[in-house]
């Protein structure tokens, strides 16, 4: 039977690592993920997992461990955030060309410099090419529930790619609310067993992995890689419809909120979806018609998915949590602007960079995001990208 | 014995007929390649002058002398790359390099 | 049980023919005899860094390995065997795997000794159940002779080249042995290629075979690299044990066994004369810098012999 309580979003990630059990889990300390593993430890220490805890001594160790670990033929996974994750970037790739169905929890912190321990997606972000499927957790049911669902996707024959479960650092991380756990019985059903058909420990037959490529071969495997993150879209779906049909709980590629008919929209991620949302509420009680659109899955990027939720819009605010340093905004607002022209939309677009290094997002900052895409609407000129709650910029940090 | 599982891969192979994540399966199938192309000089064993101390065995880098119950034999002309320390540890001058890459 | 080296030439190869090591190379002649070591009903998993030896032996399509092999970054073996092996545990205990499997990292001193120190390091602090092979070629050979913490004072290399204003690599070697033994992990042992290769047998059974966290550090000249004609690897390695130049020893929990004592020490000479990396050295006026590498390898031996009770 599935249970009410109140956790933390590393509390929520920790409970979920409690019920997979899974075999390996490599461990390494950063802040804010650090809590995920000393309750593994403590977990360990009183009997209630069985997993092979690994305390290694570096982020990029954890992920060797979990190849190694993985591709032995046994589930690995660890937990990081910012530099640790950054560290482990030449691995990530090999996971991800392995074709390793590794899961990472991700406690989304910036990347130095300078060194700053709160929340924004520069850590993630930075990985976006590794070729792992990235799932974003708005708060800490979200993060629960996309753990619960991870390896399956994963694992899918049609996939078998590494996942991570993202969730914001201490904003999600460190805050308790109330949640809704599954049982272990119901978790252990859903998850199931991990038979990969080919691994390093299977008598009946040996297997090499991480050959030299020849030029000859290596974009034929890139090629082989690319579609099972193609086809990772409809397993994401599948999934999460055989979770919703099981605990009510119901997912997409997308949470499009209040988009039925709306004019004007933000686009985001993780947990400034809540903020965003009640912004949007209160909007709508003066009549105006905005909406918000929050990806949860990054990688694969729901292209159409996205052209399909922007359809109606006549301004769209493109909201994140990390800058790319291109000069033309960030990685959400690239790829979003692609969708959109994909989709042969041609609504106003805007990119706003926000929420760096833990600065705090209010309902504020989104009333002055939508009030700007309604200058746009009206004929008005908005920057093609700007940063949003930096103090001096003309409209000034809402502090 | 090791099969080789992925004979059927090319340099013209599809990318359907390739493996995932471009693991091999199975072992040694290496033995398909033939170094013994290397080769510019050549041993020859002189099984008469040979005691079979099998010195010659563990230096060689190619797994190019064969021993079967206790006896070594010809070499593997296959894969043998004419490297020469085989017969610069043979006590016994049973082994002899000569010019050219043929048997 | 006395090695016998028919006996153990009866065992299933391990590495097979048709990899693309240089002919003559010292990292292959190494794999084959660590590998002869494994009891042949055991099965292993061949961990990797990046390097001569990876890259040549599992190229796509073909892989020389007999047993499972991976290959995962180049400062990392110690890290992925660690985890192989922490699956190992995993499936035993829940009953998944019958058979019984060694772990054996193999690397060169560069991921060895420097790109892959800390990961080293981690796997033997940790207590992983696993045996870490160096093939010490002295330089990164891989990528074209370039000095390593490993490479030997003096030495010839594209990055410690000699000139007019240069003798070659300003540091000495560093003892990776020693700091190893440090770990007091349960078995350490430097070795390399001696007549009918029991040295280098006996201490890789040990090694396999002792539970809990060894390594093995075995010197594996290179010929392009250290530059002798290819069939005088076996005369290479006898003058650095000749010399002192590389010791054979033991540390067995914490206890420091010589192998072989030389009834005459040869001079430092004997092993330069045989490198073209030394090759400078032997002009008359670089006869301080000799002078300089036979001090330092007398003093290390000297402080071997202690260890060892000898002094």
């Amino acid at each position: 039977m599935p249970k009410q309580d109140r956790l933390s979003g590393n509390e929520a990630v920790a409970f979920a690592l409690r019920q997979i059990d899974p075999d390996v889990i490599a461990a390494f300390p950063i802040t804010p993920s650090t809590e995920i593993h000393q309750y593994v430890s403590l977990f360990k220490a009183n009997g209630e997992m069985t997993t092979e805890f690994v305390t290694v001594e570096s982020e990029h160790s954890a992920m060797s461990t979990c190849v190694g670990a993985q591709t032995a033929g046994v589930r690995a996974m660890t937990a990081t955030s910012s530099c640790g994750l950054a560290l482990m970037h030449e691995v990530l790739y090999i996971a991800a060309s392995s074709r390793l169905p590794i899961v990472v929890a991700v406690v989304n912190r910036a990347l130095s410099g300078p060194i700053n321990i709160n929340n924004d997606h520069s850590d993630s972000m930075g990985s976006r090419d590794a070729g792992w499927i990235q799932l974003y957790s708005e708060n800490a049911q979200e993060a629960y529930d996309n753990m619960l669902m991870a390896h399956r996707i994963a694992e899918h024959p049609d996939v078998c790619l590494p996942v991570m479960v993202c969730q914001d650092g201490f904003i999600t991380s460190h805050a308790v609310e109330n949640i809704t756990l599954e049982d272990d019985a119901f978790v252990k059903a859903f998850v199931g067993e991990y038979r990969p058909a080919k691994y390093l420990l299977n008598p009946a037959e040996a297997l090499s992995v991480g050959p030299y490529d020849f030029p000859a071969y290596y974009m034929e495997h890139k090629m082989l890689q690319t579609l099972a993150m193609e086809r990772a879209e409809a397993v994401i779906e599948a999934v999460a419809a055989d979770f919703g049909r099981a605990t009510g709980r119901h997912y997409g590629l997308l949470e499009a909120y209040r988009m039925e008919d709306a004019e004007l929209a933000v686009v985001l991620m993780s947990s400034s979806a809540g903020t965003g949302k009640v912004a949007v509420d209160r909007l709508r009680a003066q009549g105006k018609k905005a909406g918000l659109v929050k990806l949860r899955s990054f990688r694969p990027f729901p292209a159409a998915a996205v052209g399909k939720a922007l359809a109606g819009v006549r301004a769209v605010g493109i909201m994140d949590k990390a800058d790319s340093f291109s000069a033309f905004g960030g990685p959400l607002g690239a790829e979003v602007r692609a969708a959109m022209y994909e989709a042969g939309l041609r609504a106003k677009a805007a990119n706003y960079v926000y929420g760096l290094g833990g600065r705090d997002v209010r309902v504020e900052d989104f009333y002055e995001v939508f009030a700007e895409l309604e200058k746009a609407t009206d004929g008005g000129k908005i920057p093609a990208h700007r940063y949003l709650g930096v103090r001096g910029l003309e409209g000034g940090a809402k502090q | 014995m090791s099969k080789n599982l992925l004979k059927h891969i090319h340099p013209g192979t599809k990318y359907q007929e390739l493996t995932p994540g471009g693991h091999i399966y199975g072992s040694g199938n290496s033995k398909d390649f033939l170094t013994g192309s290397w080769r510019t000089v050549t041993p020859r064993w002189d099984e008469g002058k040979c005691k079979q101390c099998l010195l010659c065995f563990p230096v060689c880098p190619d797994s190019s002398i064969p021993v079967r119950d206790g006896k070594r034999g010809d070499f593997d002309f296959d894969h043998c790359k004419g490297c020469g320390i085989c017969a610069r540890v043979c006590p016994f001058g049973a082994i002899e390099y000569q010019a050219g890459e043929e048997e | 049980m006395t090695y016998n080296l028919r006996d153990i030439a009866g065992r299933p190869e391990r590495l097979a023919p048709g990899h693309r090591m240089c002919a003559g190379c010292g990292g292959a002649i190494a794999v084959r005899g660590v590998l002869r070591a494994l009891q042949p009903g055991d099965k292993a998993v061949v961990t990797a860094a990046t390097g001569c030896l990876e890259v040549s032996t599992c190229m796509y399509p073909h892989t020389a390995w007999e047993d499972s092999f991976i290959h995962n970054a180049f400062e990392n073996a110690g890290a992925t065997c660690s985890g192989v092996e922490a699956a190992y545990r995993a499936m035993k205990k829940k009953g998944r795997l019958a058979e019984t499997y060694k772990f054996i990292a193999f690397g060169g001193d560069g991921g060895t000794y420097d790109i892959g120190f800390q990961s080293l390091s981690g796997a033997m602090e940790r207590g992983t159940d696993m045996v870490y092979v160096c093939y010490d070629n002295e330089a990164y050979m891989n990528t074209g002779i370039q000095r390593s913490s490993a490479t030997p004072r003096y030495a010839d290399t594209t990055t410690t080249a000699t000139g007019s204003e240069s003798a070659g690599k300003v540091q000495f070697k560093k003892d990776l042995t020693r700091i190893m033994a440090e770990h007091h992990i349960p078995y350490v042992a430097q070795t390399t290629f001696t007549g009918n290769f029991r040295d280098l047998h006996e201490k890789a059974e040990k090694a396999i075979y002792t539970p809990g966290p060894a390594f093995l550090n075995v010197m594996a000249p290179c010929p392009r690299g250290w530059r002798y004609e290819t069939p005088e690897i076996m005369q290479v390695c006898k003058a650095a044990v000749e010399t002192c130049v590389w010791p054979l020893y033991e540390v067995i929990d914490g206890r420091w066994v010589l192998s072989y004592e030389p009834k005459q020490k040869l001079p430092v000479e004997e092993y330069l004369k045989l490198q073209g990396r030394f090759k400078h050295l032997l002009r008359p006026d670089n006869a301080a810098l000799v002078a300089q590498i036979q001090a330092d390898v007398d003093k290390r031996w000297q402080e071997l012999l202690t260890l060892c009770g000898q002094n």
